[in-house]
């Protein structure tokens, strides 16, 4: 039991990732609304990138952005800044996301104006006819 | 339905909960994605670069190639958008 | 008597007052975050977001047609390709002067500054492409997805 309190508290940033990751897979599957399901892939996307950002912490370490002079004096230490890579990957995925959002609207303006709906079921019947 | 969808959502969340048996406790500065190549960036990046922050300098020079493709997605993204919504008026 | 004030397009006055108080500062804090991103934290597609925000907030308050009046849509749609030009032309420039595509210390042959120095101004050139980029892409997103494709009222 103590090694299971142990672990939870030296990790407990993955654990409310995951708990953020599973609300908005839930608001995906779960939601009947079509706008609902795109909300919660934001929250899921969200969530993963907040869970690359915190891999790279190092304990004690500052922001990456060093001091010009000071480090072509001397050197800088690698332990002293928090590692820069996981914060420019996930950059990208900002965006990536929030261009799929721009498109998945559209796409939901163009299903209202043919459809009149917005809800998953009442556009399902109305294909079946 | 929303029923199933609750329990297939617990049983992932619990499935990814045991995966993080595994990961390195936070942070740790020997963990396996600070050791690889994230030292080389930092301590040669102000000297082969001259510029202070470290994540321009990846962003801009060492990963040029992923910011380039990140522009091409977001001018993709516009012309989608107009592609879908821009129609001819049907009389 | 006031239905002289009220305009049909826009909002109410103290917004319009503030709204025209606040941009020009976004602006220049826009622009400030693109440019002063190789010493604080910044960079080209942060700036370009506050840039593209002040133009969004000018079509909120004063009503779409007003503010395709400060950007016009063929103004915005050369601006689209302009920020990808830009990246794409200094990596095709570099790769014209003897480097790989996207090295910058090849651009050293062109005007002497220095290897390392070049490779500093080409990350601020790269940088304001995708400023730009960013910058007209969110205005044309907001037109096109809160009208419907016509751009004639908005929200």
């Amino acid at each position: 039991m103590e090694t299971i309190i142990g672990e939870i508290v030296a990790k407990y940033n993955y654990w409310i990732y995951v708990v953020l990751m599973m609300i908005g897979f839930y608001a995906m599957i779960g939601k009947r609304n079509l706008v609902k399901k795109l909300i919660g892939m934001n929250i899921f996307q969200t969530s993963i990138i907040l869970f690359f950002v915190s891999t790279g912490v190092k304990k004690g370490g500052g922001i990456p952005i060093v001091d010009k002079y000071q480090a072509l004096a001397g050197h800088v230490e690698a332990a002293s800044t928090v590692n820069p890579l996981p914060h420019v990957l996930m950059l990208t995925a900002i965006v990536v996301g929030v261009s799929v959002t721009g498109v998945a609207l559209a796409v939901l303006q163009r299903i209202y104006k043919e459809y009149g709906t917005l809800e998953e079921d009442e556009i399902l019947e109305k294909l079946q006819r | 339905m929303k029923s199933l969808a609750l329990l297939a959502t617990l049983v992932t969340g619990a499935l990814l909960l045991y995966g993080t048996k595994d990961f390195p406790a936070w942070g740790d500065p020997q963990a396996p994605a600070s050791t690889y190549l994230s030292p080389v960036y930092i301590e040669k990046a102000v000297e082969q670069t001259h510029v202070p922050n470290i994540v321009t300098a990846v962003l801009g020079d060492y990963r040029g190639y992923d910011t380039m493709f990140e522009t091409v997605v977001i001018y993709c993204a516009g012309m989608a958008v107009l592609s879908v919504l821009w129609r001819k008026k049907e009389e | 008597m006031r239905d002289i004030y009220e305009h049909t397009a826009g909002e109410d006055l103290i917004i319009k007052t503030s709204v025209r108080l606040m941009v020009p500062f976004i602006q220049v804090f826009g622009l400030y975050v693109i440019i002063h991103g190789h010493y604080s934290p910044g960079g080209g597609f942060q700036g370009g977001v506050i840039l593209g925000a002040s133009f969004i907030l000018l079509a909120l308050a004063f009503g779409m047609k007003t503010s395709q009046e400060y950007m016009t849509v063929s103004v915005n749609a050369v601006l689209n390709n302009l920020g990808p030009a830009i990246f794409i032309g200094v990596g095709v420039l570099c790769a014209l002067f003897g480097g790989l595509f996207l090295d910058y210390s090849a651009l050293d042959k062109l005007i002497p500054l220095g290897p390392v120095e070049w490779r500093s101004f080409g990350i601020f050139l790269i940088e304001v492409g995708v400023g730009v980029a960013v910058m007209s892409i969110m205005v044309l997103l907001y037109w096109n997805l809160s009208s419907g494709g016509a751009m004639d009222e908005g929200l």
